[in-house]
C-alpha cells in the first residue's frame, strides 16, 4: 500500500506491464477507457442491428441466429425472449459501459490533470483500480450471454418483479440476471472511486493562477458529472443490493404478495414494492442522463469557442447552468414514472421541476448559438460534430418538453416517441460529443493528425443517418406504435407505419456501415497520420502548450503557470487571435 | 469578430494579471506534499460522502418499506443485548483512537502503539460481537428473509460492518508501519484518513442503533 495520495509511485515505469496494462500514468488509463468503450460501442451497435433486423424480417430464418443461440432462436428465427435479451444488454452496454465510461472516464481521465496544469490524478493507484474494476464489470456483463437462458429481459431499468422473480419470468432471468446486478454494482464500485479522484484533482491539484473560474468548461462539466455519479451510483448500488437479496436469499424488498408468473404462484415473497425499485432507480437513473451528457456539452463548448476564433459567450452563465443542471438532475426522477400511478400532485411537482431543467438547457444552447455568431467560423470535422451535438441536443431536448408532462407521457410513454427522445438527445447527442472530443484530442493523445476527408464523409453521413433513424421513430410513437414489442408485423393498426420502419432500419445499417469509416481513420491516423504540432488548432487550454503526446509527467519539470481564462480568442491588441492561458501576455479579456 | 470584440473584451494594459489564488489548490505549490494532503483529506470526505448516500438510500428503502407494510408483514424484531455491548466497545474505541493521535502530536510514541492497538483490537472485537449478534439472531430463527424488519437488521449490520473491515485494514495498516517505526509525515495523513473514517463509522453505528430501536 501506497500513502494516500501516491506522489511517491509517481516516476515514470519500466517494462510493457506497468506502462500499458496496470499503469498508473492518468493518460494511459484514459486510453485504456477509450478503448473499452470503443469495444463496446461496437458491441452495443451490432445488438442494435440484430433488433432493427428482426423487426421488419421477424420471420426471416437466419441460419447463423441458430448457431449463435440454439435454444433461443431454434430453427433459425429469433424469439421475442432473444429479442428482449438483446434490447436489455444493448442498453446496459450502452449506457454503463460506453456513455458513462468514455466522455468521463476516458476523455477526462487524460485531459482533466493536463489542462488544470497538474502531473496526475490524486490518487493514481485508485486510478489504475477504478479501470480494471470496470473492465471486470464489462466482463461480468458479457458473461451474462453465455449462462445458461442467456442475457437478462427485464431492460436496462430492470424493473421488478420481472427482474426479482428469477427463472420462472422468462430465459436470462436466471444466472442471466444474476450476472447482470452484480456487473452493475461492481461498476457502481469502479465509478464511486472515479469520482473520488475527479473531485479531489480538480478541487485540490489546480496549478498556480488556475481558478475555478479560468477553469476550461470540460474541467467543469467533468466536475458536476463526477459529483452527480458520486451521489447516484452510491444509491444505484444500494438498490442492486437489495435487488439480488430479492432474488437470491427470498427477502421482498421489491416483491408483492400474490404474484402470478407462468401459471405459478409466488408463494415466497409478500410485502414488496415495484415502486421502491423505481424510486431508487430513477434517483440514480436520471442523474445518470445528465452524467451521459454533460461532458459532451463541455467538449461542445470548448471546441464552439475555439473553432469560431472567439470566447465563449457567457463563460459564467455557462458555469452556473452546468451546476444547477447538475442539482436540478437530482429533483425530477420521478418523471420516469408518471405511468406508475403515483399521485398526480407528485407527477405536478416532477413536471414543474423537469420543465426548469429547461431552463439552464437553453442558456447553454442560446450560449453556444452567441458563440458562433459573428465568428470565423473553422469547419474542421471536431467542429462538425460539435455543431452536430447542438443540433442533435435541441432536437432531443424539444421532445423532452413534450414527456415532461404527465398528460401527454400517459400517451406517449410506452411507443417509440420515448425511443426517439432518448436516442436522440442521451445516445446519439453524447456519441457527437464522442467524436468531437475524438478529432479534436487525438493529435494531442496519439501525436498523429487524423484524416480531415474520411472525418467529414463519417460525419455527414452519420449525422444524416442518425436523423433518419430516430426522427422517424417520434412520428410512429404519435401513431401509437408501442416499445420493446419484437414483431409488429400482425398488428393492423400499425401496418401503414412498417414500411417507416423499414427505411429506420435502412438507415440504422447505413450509419453503421459509414462507423467503419471512423475505425479506419482512427487506426489508420495512428499508425500513418501525419505528424501532429503541439497546437494543431491554436488553441489556449493547457493541453495545447506541451508536446504532441505529452511526456510522462506532463508538464516535464515545469510547474505552469495560468494567467488568463480558458477561451482568449480574437482579442483585440494580442498579436495572435489566442492567447495561451500560460502566456504572461499583458492583454486579457474583462469576463474571467 | 468585430461585434465579438466589442461585446466581450476589454482590453487592459501594463503588468500580467495578478495569480489569483483562487480557492482549493490553485494558488499554492500542487506539487508539495501539502497538495497531496489536501487532496487526502478532500478524497476522504467525497468518500464519506459515498457511503452517506449508501445508507440514505438504504434509510429511504427502510422508511417507505415499513410504510408499505399494510399486510402488517413488518414485525419487529427482537434485538440482542450484545449491540449495546458492541456499541460501547466501538464508541470506546474511538476515544482511544483520539487519545492515541494526542499521544502521538505529543512524541509519546510508545503511549501512541499501545493506544492504537487497543482501538485496533476493540474493532475486531466489534465485529466478533457483530457476528455474535447474527448468530444469536439465527438460533432465535430469525433470518434475512423472515420479515423485512430482520432484512433491513441483516441489510444494514452487513453494509456497516463491510465498511468497518475496511476501516480495521486502515488501522492494522498504520499500526504495521508504526511497529516498524515509519510514521513519517506522510504517514501522519494516512493516521488522520483513518481516525475520521473510524469516528464516522462510529457515528453511522450509532445512528443505526437509534434507526433500529426507534423504527425497527
Amino acid at each position: 500500500m501506497a500513502s494516500p495520495s501516491t506522489h511517491t509511485a509517481h516516476h515514470a515505469p519500466e517494462g510493457f506491464i506497468r506502462k500499458y496494462v496496470f499503469s498508473l500514468d492518468h493518460k494511459v488509463i484514459g486510453i485504456q477507457y477509450y478503448f473499452l468503450g470503443l469495444f463496446s460501442v461496437f458491441l452495443g451497435m451490432s445488438l442494435s442491428l440484430l433488433m432493427r433486423f428482426h423487426m421488419v424480417n421477424p420471420n426471416v430464418v437466419v441460419k447463423w441466429f441458430a448457431t449463435l443461440w440454439p435454444a433461443a432462436a431454434a430453427g433459425g428465427v429469433m424469439t421475442p425472449e432473444l429479442y428482449l435479451s438483446l434490447m436489455t444488454m444493448h442498453g446496459t452496454i450502452m449506457v454503463f459501459f460506453v456513455l458513462t465510461t468514455v466522455p468521463q472516464s476516458g476523455f477526462g481521465n487524460y485531459f482533466l490533470p493536463i489542462q488544470i496544469g497538474a502531473e496526475d490524478m490524486a490518487f493514481p493507484v485508485l486510478n489504475m483500480m477504478s479501470f480494471w474494476t470496470t473492465f471486470l464489470a464489462l466482463v461480468v456483463m458479457v458473461m451474462a450471454f453465455f449462462v445458461e437462458g442467456g442475457a437478462p429481459l427485464s431492460g436496462w431499468t430492470a424493473y421488478p418483479p420481472l427482474s426479482g422473480a428469477g427463472p420462472l419470468t422468462g430465459p436470462g432471468e436466471g444466472m442471466g440476471q444474476n450476472l447482470w446486478i452484480l456487473s452493475i454494482a461492481i461498476f457502481c464500485g469502479a465509478s464511486l472511486m472515479g469520482a473520488i479522484n475527479f473531485i479531489a484533482t480538480t478541487v485540490d491539484l489546480r496549478c498556480k493562477g488556475m481558478t475555478l473560474m479560468r477553469m476550461p468548461l470540460t474541467c467543469w462539466t467533468w466536475l458536476v458529472t463526477a459529483i452527480l455519479g458520486l451521489l447516484g451510483f452510491a444509491v444505484l448500488l444500494a438498490a442492486g443490493v437489495l435487488l439480488l437479496l430479492d432474488r437470491t436469499v427470498g427477502t421482498s424488498f421489491f416483491l408483492p404478495a400474490g404474484l402470478f408468473i407462468n401459471d405459478h404462484i409466488i408463494a415466497n415473497h409478500k410485502g414488496g414494492s415495484p415502486l421502491l425499485w423505481q424510486h431508487l432507480f430513477w434517483f440514480f437513473g436520471h442523474p445518470e442522463v445528465y452524467i451521459a451528457i454533460l461532458p459532451g456539452m463541455g467538449v461542445t463548448s470548448q471546441l464552439l469557442s475555439t473553432f469560431a476564433r472567439k470566447p465563449i459567450f457567457g463563460y459564467k452563465a455557462m458555469v452556473y447552468a452546468i451546476l444547477s443542471i447538475g442539482f436540478l438532475g437530482f429533483l425530477v426522477w420521478g418523471h420516469h414514472m408518471f405511468m406508475s400511478g403515483m399521485n398526480p400532485y407528485s407527477a405536478m411537482a416532477f413536471s414543474v421541476l423537469t420543465m426548469c431543467i429547461g431552463v439552464p438547457s437553453a442558456i447553454k444552447t442560446f450560449n453556444w448559438i452567441g458563440t458562433l455568431w459573428g465568428g470565423k467560423i473553422h469547419f474542421d470535422t471536431a467542429m462538425l460534430f460539435a455543431l452536430g451535438f447542438v443540433s442533435l441536443f435541441v432536437t432531443g431536448g424539444v421532445s423532452g418538453i413534450f414527456l415532461g408532462q404527465p398528460a401527454l407521457d400517459l400517451y406517449f410513454h410506452d411507443t417509440y416517441f420515448v425511443v426517439g427522445h432518448f436516442h436522440m438527445i442521451m445516445g446519439v447527442a453524447a456519441i457527437f460529443g464522442m467524436f468531437a472530443g475524438t478529432f479534436f484530442w487525438f493529435p494531442k493523445m496519439f501525436g498523429k493528425m487524423m484524416n480531415e476527408t474520411l472525418g467529414k464523409i463519417h460525419f455527414y453521413g452519420t449525422f444524416i443517418g442518425v436523423y433518419c433513424i430516430f426522427t422517424p421513430m417520434h412520428y410512429v410513437g404519435l401513431v401509437g406504435n408501442p416499445r420493446r414489442y419484437s414483431d409488429f408485423s400482425n398488428v393492423s393498426y400499425l401496418a401503414p407505419v412498417m414500411p417507416v420502419h423499414q427505411f429506420m432500419t435502412y438507415a440504422a445499417f447505413f450509419t453503421a456501415a459509414v462507423q467503419i469509416i471512423f475505425l479506419i481513420n482512427l487506426f489508420w491516423s495512428m499508425w500513418k497520420g501525419p505528424k501532429a504540432p503541439a497546437n494543431p488548432w491554436n488553441c489556449t487550454t493547457l493541453e495545447w502548450s506541451i508536446p504532441s503526446p505529452p511526456p510522462f509527467n506532463n508538464f516535464g519539470d515545469v510547474h505552469p503557470v495560468v494567467y488568463h481564462g480558458a477561451y482568449e480568442y480574437s482579442v483585440p491588441g494580442a498579436p495572435q487571435d489566442f492567447i495561451m492561458q500560460t502566456d504572461p501576455a499583458n492583454v486579457s479579456s474583462s469576463g474571467h | 469578430m468585430g461585434m465579438a470584440a466589442s461585446l466581450t473584451h476589454d482590453i487592459i494594459h501594463g503588468p500580467p494579471p495578478p495569480v489569483d489564488p483562487g480557492w482549493g489548490g490553485g494558488g499554492d505549490d500542487s506539487e508539495g506534499r501539502g497538495a497531496d494532503r489536501r487532496a487526502s483529506f478532500t478524497g476522504l470526505f467525497v468518500g464519506l460522502a459515498a457511503c452517506t448516500m449508501v445508507f440514505a438510500a438504504l434509510t429511504s428503502a427502510f422508511v417507505v418499506r415499513r410504510g408499505l407494510s399494510d399486510m402488517n408483514d413488518w414485525v419487529s424484531i427482537s434485538k440482542p443485548t450484545i449491540l449495546f455491548w458492541n456499541t460501547g466497545i466501538l464508541l470506546l474505541s474511538s476515544f482511544l483512537l483520539d487519545l492515541s493521535r494526542r499521544a502521538l502530536k505529543s512524541g509519546a510514541r510508545a503511549r501512541f502503539n499501545v493506544l492504537w492497538t487497543a482501538t485496533t483490537l476493540l474493532g475486531i472485537l466489534f465485529l466478533a460481537g457483530q457476528a455474535y449478534a447474527w448468530y444469536q439472531l439465527r438460533q432465535a430463527g430469525m433470518f434475512i428473509s423472515t420479515n423485512p424488519a430482520s432484512s433491513f437488521f441483516y441489510v444494514f449490520t452487513a453494509a456497516h460492518a463491510a465498511h468497518i473491515l475496511g476501516g480495521v485494514g486502515a488501522l492494522i495498516y498504520v499500526e504495521v508501519q508504526a511497529l516498524r517505526l515509519r510514521l513519517g509525515p506522510a504517514k501522519r495523513t494516512w493516521i488522520d484518513i483513518t481516525a475520521i473514517f473510524w469516528h464516522f463509522l462510529d457515528g453511522l453505528w450509532v445512528y443505526l442503533m437509534v434507526l433500529f430501536y426507534v423504527w425497527g
